[in-house]
């Protein structure tokens, strides 16, 4: 069953066009991988799914229904959450308070939005920094803290927007693991962006290729790293063997 | 010790009409206790949603003015004012917050500059309605003593300070903090950011009004230039909070209590004391320069200042 289906998607900034005519689909339970060169327009992609932006033309459907146009809280409250590529952790706050905060879109009662504030904490490894001011947290654990705050949420689908950047590989390792474990304990559908060939190689079930706002090819992972569109977009044309 | 510490204050103040301190004494904790609840009211919105208004004189204005024409047109006694002005002033708040809520930052603050100084203009020429610069006067006084004002804004006060605590430990109060913090990222967590936005605008108005409403029954006299003034009102009411401290509890009330004895001291130097807003101006800025949380959030600050000229002294 396709969950998101993005059709035709269209986003000009004056005369730029950051996204033109994008159709993809994601299934329920999939780790979908986004990927493409600098400036292909998946964050872009992010923002007009999560409805920061609405499309210049084309149509974004969460489980049938007309998602675009709506504003983010209203698509968070439909069940997709996203994190940023830039870390916005509610910086002066506690990273249990963050989380709280966020959990506080399905809880009634502020016991009820500590408690799944502190399941998701334990869920994503932070529980022990629980009461850091998340300005203070290193990057790796500012990721994750990304990554609980959306899942505190509680949502169907989450968007997760370059999770890999800037960690080491033990890092790298550890998230590995949870975004793994989103999908296979709570059953949450995955939009994945990232840079990292190796991690998105790994992870992902298909994988969608942006490149200048274009989709230019969408497979499982091996096709894609064996296609000529793909090595040419990436490495120049004179790489091509 | 430190949970009881407001209760403690709030006890003692309870006491202090028994004391028997002079008329002058009680109208400077009158006024120190109607700074701290303007204070903690702009803190709401200020301090803990991160919206800097420039503007607060208008709700207080209007506030004063909702029981002065009470007064002044109805023939009601002012104190209806108080009921009264939060009716006005949550309209207000949603008409101002509807226009002013989609404004971010710098842009905000200078929406809210213009709205004080709008509010006093059209005070000044709506003269059938406000009696302009004549301004309002209640002829009859509810009372000679101070006690009662005393007992009326020591309540309001309290009332403030435990709405701003049970709300900031609620989830408006999650929310409010989370907007300051990061809009987007907290629209994208679900808050619906204008929303929110404008529950905080209202609840900082309409405390703001309550003080403008009790001002003009303690006074007995308003008028535009009185309620609606850039310097005297909205800019103090930043001060007051910065000072103490931003998004703390304690913060307005410490800087209410430092600005009002502070402007009463100087008042009554010779020859500098008409330049009490220069040296508000230099506090100000030497304030943002040490101490940017105020004296709630940089106390610590402060000891270590003190105990290291302690140190170099002795």
């Amino acid at each position: 069953m396709n969950l998101i289906e993005v059709k035709n998607v269209s986003k000009r900034f004056g005369g730029l066009a950051a996204l033109s005519e994008v159709t993809f689909e994601l299934k329920q339970k999939e780790i979908l991988g986004l990927i493409g060169p600098n400036g292909a327009g998946k964050t872009t992609m992010f923002n007009v799914i999560n409805g920061f932006y609405p499309p210049s033309s084309g149509e974004v459907h969460l489980r049938g229904r007309k998602i675009s146009n709506r504003k983010p809280h209203q698509v968070c409250k439909l069940g997709v959450a996203r994190t940023f590529q830039v870390v916005r952790p509610l910086q002066r706050m506690s990273v249990l308070d963050n989380v709280i905060a966020s959990a506080f879109m399905r809880a009634a009662t502020k016991a009820q939005a500590e408690e799944v504030a502190l399941e998701v904490l334990k869920f994503s490894n932070l529980h022990d920094d629980r009461e850091t001011i998340s300005k203070g947290l290193p990057l790796g654990k500012r990721k994750r803290l990304e990554i609980a705050r959306a899942l505190a949420t509680l949502p169907e689908i989450i968007l997760l927007d370059e999770s890999f950047a800037g960690l080491n590989p033990t890092e790298i390792n550890e998230q590995i693991e949870i975004v793994n474990k989103i999908r296979s304990e709570r059953g949450i559908t995955i939009l994945i962006i990232e840079h990292h060939m190796k991690v998105i190689m790994s992870i992902s079930d298909r994988i969608v290729v942006l490149n200048y706002g274009r989709k230019i090819a969408e497979g499982i992972p091996s096709e894609i790293g064996r296609s000529p569109t793909v090595i040419e977009a990436y490495l120049g044309e004179e790489h091509r063997a | 010790m430190k949970k009881y510490l407001p209760l403690i204050i709030f006890t003692v103040l309870l006491a202090v009409p028994f004391i028997g301190f002079s008329t002058y004494i009680m109208h400077i904790l009158i006024l120190v206790l109607m700074w701290s609840v303007i204070g903690m009211a702009w803190n709401i919105l200020g301090g803990y949603t991160g919206q800097v208004s420039f503007g607060h004189a208008a709700f207080f204005g209007v506030g004063a003015y909702t029981a002065g024409i009470l007064y002044q047109h109805l023939g009601i006694s002012a104190w209806w004012g108080l009921p009264a002005s939060i009716v006005v002033l949550t309209a207000l708040s949603l008409v101002i917050g509807y226009i002013c809520l989609r404004l971010r930052g710098a842009y905000f603050a200078l929406a809210t500059l213009a709205l004080g100084e709008i509010c006093r203009v059209t005070a000044e020429n709506l003269v059938d309605f406000t009696r302009g610069n004549l301004g309002i006067l209640i002829k009859e006084r509810t009372w000679v003593d101070k006690t009662w004002y005393f007992y009326i804004i020591l309540f309001i006060a309290a009332v403030t300070y435990s709405i701003i605590k049970i709300v900031m430990e609620s989830k408006l109060g999650y929310y409010f903090v989370a907007i300051r913090e990061d809009q987007d990222a907290a629209e994208s967590l679900g808050i619906d950011t204008t929303f929110y936005k404008t529950i905080s605008l209202c609840l900082s108005g309409i405390l703001t009004g309550t003080a403008g409403a009790f001002y003009m029954n303690y006074m007995g006299y308003i008028d535009p230039g009185v309620v609606f003034p850039l310097y005297d009102i909205s800019i103090v009411t930043v001060m007051v909070v910065m000072v103490g401290g931003a998004a703390t509890y304690g913060g307005p009330v410490i800087g209410a209590v430092i600005m009002v004895f502070l402007a009463e001291v100087i008042r009554s130097l010779p020859h500098i004391g008409a330049a009490h807003q220069t040296i508000f101006g230099i506090i100000l800025i030497f304030i943002i320069m040490f101490l940017p949380n105020g004296i709630a959030g940089d106390y610590l600050k402060l000891f270590k200042i003190f105990r290291k000229h302690n140190r170099a002294s002795s």
